[in-house]
This record gives structure tokens, C-alpha cells and sequence, in this order.
């Protein structure tokens, strides 16, 4: 007989292992990271019971109750309470607790039983409960709470067996009893009452140890000491974006040094033409020149991965709370901003765990603001060609410190641009509360980061194959027709349309120093920040000729003076140079306004800080 | 435990120094200028642990303004600035 297709559904307090549960069970590799509030989406996800019933799983973000107080939070009330558009309501809920941590889960199951949905209580991270010695009566719980209680550890192998037997038995017992939704909004005393019966009936099955996590206590000891703390925050800031550089460095000279050799080789073995130019220019000049910086980009996403799973995140918030609210940033906003290091959608996205709009709204505008991995190449690019690589006071690499500048200018104009809009924009504008569970350590798991960089290497080469490739091609064509006529004596590249159309913007960025060449990578650079780089590597390419093979970093060197150098690094702090966050904008705000307003605003400032980099970079006598 | 309540007065967790250890006595939330209604605040303290009995503990606090604190809620931990946890009458 074949058994319908059973709905289940993962509710629980943020930061229970909801998505830990649902990768395990569903075998996906959606986000996982110890801090409150990672998963803003619901997900989908199939699987097979031990009895072989096939199984949807709808992973949801974390949630105190079913009030819907932020976006987030929304998702899960909706599909919860089946007002999700083309949503069936789930079948079967598991709701997801933290063993250690059983107060919260346990009021807001007690208010999930009043939406008449059947369910399971999954206490979740029994490997930590046990450890600490806490005992849990899991009979008595499922007798005084009237649902099935299992327990789980869903990071480790096997963890999740019992819950799957619990599943199949449970979905067997399902379809006889059809309840009523007696779910609304409680009201603050009968919020009162429920965590009231939830602690009575903590206190009758549960036995807690009377010491908490002495390792967080220890760690927080220094990490929260209100000076040591930003110390050790700044420390770490500092030592990531050394280490982008620093580190780097001898992988990317071995990726550097392949693509030349592969280079030469399709010189060596192709007839002079254009399909060795197509491959030669466009393929490795262009596309070789953004996969050399795959090393950056690996350690920028190591730094976070590590940090996010450590548990650092919320304590940085923390710590980051009242200065962020002085530019008028929501405590909040700091972790979707330092997410945005590595790329402003997901934390554009992010944002959604920000409760008042307004707050929100600030932090969607300015997080483009904050340096993306996106960025690295065309910094590291640029700095590597015009800064030297010597130590300042003996230990700080000076093209280090030119980049952890770059990244301190992306944060400073991040706040000031927030300060003007809280002046400006909304002034009758009172401080929403922070209120943010701080988690235990935990031990950062080798597995889970492996994936999150494998991830992301994967997406930044599949970026590499697809958006970067195609616009290299585009690129490489409208750089090489229309060929030059016979017995012409300038260069090729002068008679093709990217000259054309590079001479003919370049009045336009000629007063911040920018080039014809510089004006042509701007423009599919719209696409990706990375496709500058690679665009600049295919015109200088195809122009070189006979340097054709060499580094572009050497290339750009020769071609630009310091301080167009300099005046593009400027540019590109600010400049709106990527349509899929515009294109995110405009998907959360829900508005085409708030992306105008975002992308002007940024190309005005690239332009005027362009501008001042420029000419006084050239008034110093770097022109 | 119940004798804490006699012998100490009650004062809002939003004034309690960092090492600051007591019981939550009730919640007022109209005392604290929130920006969110007293309903809300209230509702949200709740539905963090912050109930009446609860030992609460100060752990932290920031650097500008000693703010915001890092509060011990039975066994969890949680961020709130002082505005909100002006709502916190604790003893
Ligand atoms: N030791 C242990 N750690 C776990 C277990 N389940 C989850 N974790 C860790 O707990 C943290 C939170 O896990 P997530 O799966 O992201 O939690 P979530 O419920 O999806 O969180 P939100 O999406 O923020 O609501 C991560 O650091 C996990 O590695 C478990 O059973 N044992
Ligand atoms: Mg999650």
C-alpha cells in the first residue's frame, strides 16, 4: 500500500538545532550556526521513514511564540497556522528544544497545542544535557505535556533514530483525529500562566545541575569585559583581514603562475587567430584573473564560519549594541552587517530577525556598504600592483593595512550614512529594545565548516564559469570586431566597440581619472563586482599583444598612474556595482524606491569620493 | 530564598550593578520608556524567561553607559539594555 505523503514541520526557539535536525534527517547543507535568529526562510526537504513513508520536512525560522513580531517570525506563524498562500498545514509538527535550555521551548509548545496540530517534542542536544548531568523524565514529560517526547542529537550519526521511529509510529496513529484551532494571540496573563505551568512541569520532570557552562563563563569573562571586549573584537577584525592578505598570498601566486603557464601553452600550441585570442584573452586573462583570488575569498568565509559557529556572533552584537546605536543601528543589525563581509544578499536577508521596520530599513540601505568578498579581488588587485609590500613598524604588512583601511572605510561610511538617515529621514525615531539570547560556546564542528567553505568555493566558481564567464565572452567580443583594417598601424583594440563606447563615457569619469578601459569594465562590472577585474584583464589583454601573458596587476601598473589607482579603490568602497543586490533590495523592501534611493545614493558617493581621491592624490603629485 | 524579598527592597534590574543576583518580584512595565507599548515589552520580557520567581543574575555590561546588560535568566543568558530592564522589579 502506498502511504500519502506525511507534512512535518520544525518549530522551535531560535537557536534549538531546527536546521541541524533538517539537514540531518534531509541530508541538505542549508545554513547551521550558533547564534539566534540564522534561518530567515522556510525550506523544503524530502526524506524516508525506517517504514519507508515519504516524508516532506519544512525547516522554519526560530521563534519565542506565534505573535509574528518580525518577518521571520511571521513565516513560521503562517505556515504553522496554514495562512501561508498554497500552504497545506503540516501534518505533524516537531517542535525543537535545546535540552539545556527546556523554560522556553516548553511555554511555546504549550501555546502551539492550542493550534490543534499534532506533535512531537524533540529534545534536541541531549549529547550537552547529559554532559552538564541534567536528567530529563521523558515518560513523565510526554504525560504532563500530552504529546510524544523523544530526545535527539543532531549532530552526530544515528542521532535522530529514535525520532524517526517516533515519526513512523506517530504518523501511523495520525489521521483519526482531526482537532480544532482554538489558537489566538495570548494575551500577557495567559503568557504569564503558560510559562508558569511550564516551569512547574520543568520542575517536576527535569533535574538541573546547580552549575551553568563554566567554560562560556570563563570565555565570557574576558569576550564581554566592557573594555577588553572591543579590544578582543578589534584584535579579530584585525588579524582576519591581515590574514586575507597575508595568508593568501603564496596560493594565489600558485594559481597565478598556472593560469600563465596555460597561457603560454594555448600560445604555443594554437595558430595565432582568434580562437587562440578568444581562449588566450578571454577565457584566461579574463576568467583566470577572479579565480586566482579564491584563496581570499576561502579565508574571509574560514574567519566568519569559525566565528558564527564558536558562538561569537551575538556577543559581538552584544558589544557592538550601544555603539551601532549612537549612528542610530539597531543592536541587531550587527550580525547581518558582519555577515555582509562576505556578501550583502545573505545579509541583506538577514535583516529579517529586526523587528521595527524602520531599524530594518537602515540596515538593508547601508549593508552594500559593508566590503564583500565580492570586493577582494578588485582591491587586492589594485593594491597589489601600486602599494609595495614592505612592513610597517616591523609586523604590519603595509598592503595588509591598506586593505583592513579599505574594509574600516566600508564600516565608518556605513554608520555615517546611517546617522543621516536617522537625522534626515526619520526623526521622531525612539530606540527599539535589543533583547538578544546570548548561546553557549560551542566547539566550532570540522564537518560543518568543511561544507560552509565547500559551499561557498562552489558558488564563487560556478560564478566564475557562468556570470563572469558570459560577460567575459561579451567582453572579448566587443573588444576584438570590428577588426582593425589591413595595414593599420594602431593598436587592434582602438577600432573595436569597446573602444568606442569606453571613449565614449570617458568624458564622463575622466575628472575621478578613470580611462576608456576603466569605463569599460565598469559597465558589465555591474553584473559582479569580480567581472571588473576580469574585463580589465581581457582589454589590457587583447591590447598587450605581446605582454598579452603577463599578470595584469603588472600591466595596470604601467597603464595607470597612483592615483587613478587610488581613485578606483574609492570608487569601488562605494560604488552600487551589483545587480543581485539590487535586486534583493527591491525583493525585502518590497519597494522599487528603496532600491533607486540605494543604488543613487551609492553612486553618488563613489563618485564624489572618487572625485576627492583623485584630485588630491594628483595635488600630492601622485598623477 | 523567600527571605531576600524581607530583608532587601525592590528596585528595577535596569539600576543593578554587574554581580547584581536576586529574584524577580513582578514586572511594570510602564516605568520603563520603552519605544514598544507596555503590552508588547511586557509580552516579549515573558517570553524570555523574565516571569516572576526567576533568579536573574548580572553578568555583564557594555562600555558606553555600563549598557546594555547580559542578564542570567535562570539557565540562559540574555542581552537587554537598561531601558527595558528598567520593566524588571527585582529583589
Ligand atoms: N552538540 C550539539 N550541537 C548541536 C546539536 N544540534 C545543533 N547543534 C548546534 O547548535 C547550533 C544551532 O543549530 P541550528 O541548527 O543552526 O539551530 P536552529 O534551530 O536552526 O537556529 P535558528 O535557525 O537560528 O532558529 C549549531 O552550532 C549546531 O552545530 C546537537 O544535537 N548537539
Ligand atoms: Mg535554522
Amino acid at each position: 500500500m502506498e502511504l500519502p505523503l506525511l507534512h512535518l514541520a520544525l518549530v522551535g526557539t531560535p537557536n534549538s538545532g531546527k536546521t541541524s535536525l533538517f539537514n540531518a534527517l534531509t541530508g541538505s547543507r542549508q545554513k547551521v550556526a550558533n547564534y539566534p535568529g540564522v534561518t530567515v526562510e522556510r525550506k523544503e526537504g524530502f526524506f524516508v521513514t525506517p517504514l519507508g513513508r515519504q516524508v516532506s520536512l519544512v525547516d522554519l525560522p526560530g521563534t519565542y511564540s506565534l505573535r509574528g513580531r518580525s518577518p521571520d517570525e511571521e513565516i513560521t506563524r503562517d505556515f504553522v497556522l496554514g495562512k501561508a498562500s498554497g500552504e497545506t498545514m503540516p501534518d505533524l509538527v516537531l517542535c525543537v528544544a535545546d535540552s539545556t535550555n527546556l523554560r522556553l521551548t516548553i511555554r511555546l509548545l504549550l501555546e502551539l497545542k492550542r493550534t490543534g496540530r499534532p506533535m512531537i517534542l524533540v529534545l534536541n542536544m541531549f549529547d550537552i544535557a547529559s554532559r552538564r548531568g541534567i536528567t530529563v523524565d521523558v515518560g513523565r514529560l510526554a504525560k504532563e505535556l500530552g504529546v510524544p517526547v523523544v530526545t535527539s542529537i543532531a549532530v552526530r550519526k544515528g542521532g535522530t533514530a529514535d525520532l524517526l521511529k517516533l515519526t513512523d509510529e506517530t504518523a501511523a496513529k495520525l489521521a483519526a483525529e482531526p482537532r480544532e484551532n482554538s489558537w489566538r494571540a495570548l494575551s500577557v496573563s495567559e503568557l504569564r500562566a503558560t510559562q508558569r505551568e511550564a516551569d512547574r512541569i520543568i520542575a517536576d520532570c527535569v533535574s538541573l545541575p546547580a552549575s551553568p557552562d563554566t567554560w562560556t563563563a570563563r570565555i565570557d569573562a574576558i569576550v564581554l569585559h566592557p573594555v577588553g571586549g572591543l579590544i578582543v573584537l578589534a584584535l579579530i577584525l584585525f588579524v582576519m583581514f591581515q590574514a586575507v592578505f597575508a595568508w593568501a598570498q603564496p596560493l594565489m601566486e600558485l594559481l597565478n603562475s598556472g593560469f600563465e603557464a596555460l597561457g603560454e601553452l594555448v600560445q604555443a600550441t594554437l595558430p595565432a587567430g582568434l580562437l587562440q585570442s578568444f581562449l588566450q584573452n578571454g577565457v584566461i586573462s579574463g576568467v583566470g584573473s577572479v579565480i586566482v583570488f579564491l584563496p581570499q575569498i576561502i579565508i574571509i568565509f574560514l574567519f566568519i564560519l569559525l566565528l558564527e559557529d564558536f558562538g561569537y556572533m551575538a556577543r559581538a552584537a552584544f558589544l557592538m549594541d550601544r555603539i551601532m546605536g549612537g549612528a542610530g543601528l539597531h543592536g541587531r543589525a550587527f550580525i547581518p552587517l558582519l555577515s555582509s563581509f562576505a556578501c550583502a544578499i545573505p545579509g541583506i536577508m538577514a535583516t529579517r530577525v529586526i523587528d521595527n521596520k524602520r531599524d530594518r530599513l537602515t540596515t538593508i540601505l547601508i549593508a552594500p556598504l559593508m566590503t564583500c568578498s565580492a570586493r577582494i579581488p578588485v582591491y587586492t588587485l589594485i593594491i597589489s600592483a601600486f602599494i609595495p609590500a614592505r612592513d610597517v613598524w616591523g609586523f604590519i604588512n603595509l598592503q595588509g593595512l591598506v586593505m583592513f583601511g579599505l574594509y574600516a572605510a566600508g564600516i565608518i561610511s556605513a554608520l555615517v550614512v546611517s546617522f543621516l538617515i536617522k537625522f534626515f529621514m526619520l526623526r521622531d525615531y525612539a530606540p527599539a529594545p535589543f533583547m538578544l539570547e546570548l548561546p553557549d560556546y560551542k566547539m566550532p564542528r570540522l564537518k560543518s565548516i568543511a561544507i560552509g567553505i565547500y559551499t561557498r568555493a562552489k558558488m564563487f566558481l560556478v560564478r566564475a564559469g557562468t556570470t563572469i564567464f558570459s560577460m567575459m565572452v561579451l567582453i572579448w567580443f566587443l573588444a576584438s570586431f570590428p577588426q582593425p583594417p589591413a595595414g593599420s598601424t594602431e593598436p587592434a583594440i582602438d577600432f573595436s566597440l569597446a573602444a568606442m563606447i569606453g571613449k565614449a563615457l570617458e568624458p564622463l569619469l575622466a575628472p575621478v581619472g578613470f580611462n576608456w578601459q576603466i569605463a569599460v569594465a565598469l559597465i558589465p562590472g555591474m553584473a559582479a563586482r569580480e567581472v571588473a577585474v576580469a574585463a580589465l584583464g581581457t582589454v589590457y589583454a587583447i591590447e598587450g599583444g605581446k605582454e598579452a601573458a603577463d599578470q595584469i596587476g603588472h600591466v595596470l601598473a604601467t597603464k595607470w598612474s597612483l592615483a587613478t589607482a587610488l581613485s578606483m579603490l574609492a570608487w569601488y568602497i562605494f560604488a552600487p556595482q551589483c545587480a543581485s543586490t539590487l535586486a534583493v533590495i527591491r525583493r525585502e523592501t518590497g519597494s522599487w524606491t528603496w532600491m533607486g534611493v540605494t543604488f543613487t545614493y551609492m553612486l553618488v558617493l563613489a563618485y564624489a569620493a572618487s572625485l576627492v581621491t583623485y584630485n588630491v592624490a594628483v595635488a600630492l603629485g601622485a598623477g | 530564598m523567600t527571605d531576600t524579598a524581607d530583608t532587601r527592597s525592590h528596585m528595577p534590574l535596569g539600576l543593578a550593578q554587574r554581580g547584581y543576583t536576586g529574584v524577580i518580584q513582578h514586572l511594570s512595565a510602564k516605568e520603563a520608556g520603552s519605544a514598544l507599548s507596555d503590552v508588547e515589552l511586557e509580552s516579549r520580557l515573558i517570553e524570555l524567561g523574565f516571569v516572576e520567581g526567576a533568579r536573574v543574575e548580572v553578568l555583564h555590561e557594555g562600555l558606553v553607559g555600563r549598557d546594555p546588560i547580559a542578564v542570567r535568566v535562570d539557565n540562559i543568558t540574555i542581552a537587554v539594555r537598561r531601558r527595558e530592564a528598567m520593566a524588571i522589579i527585582v529583589a
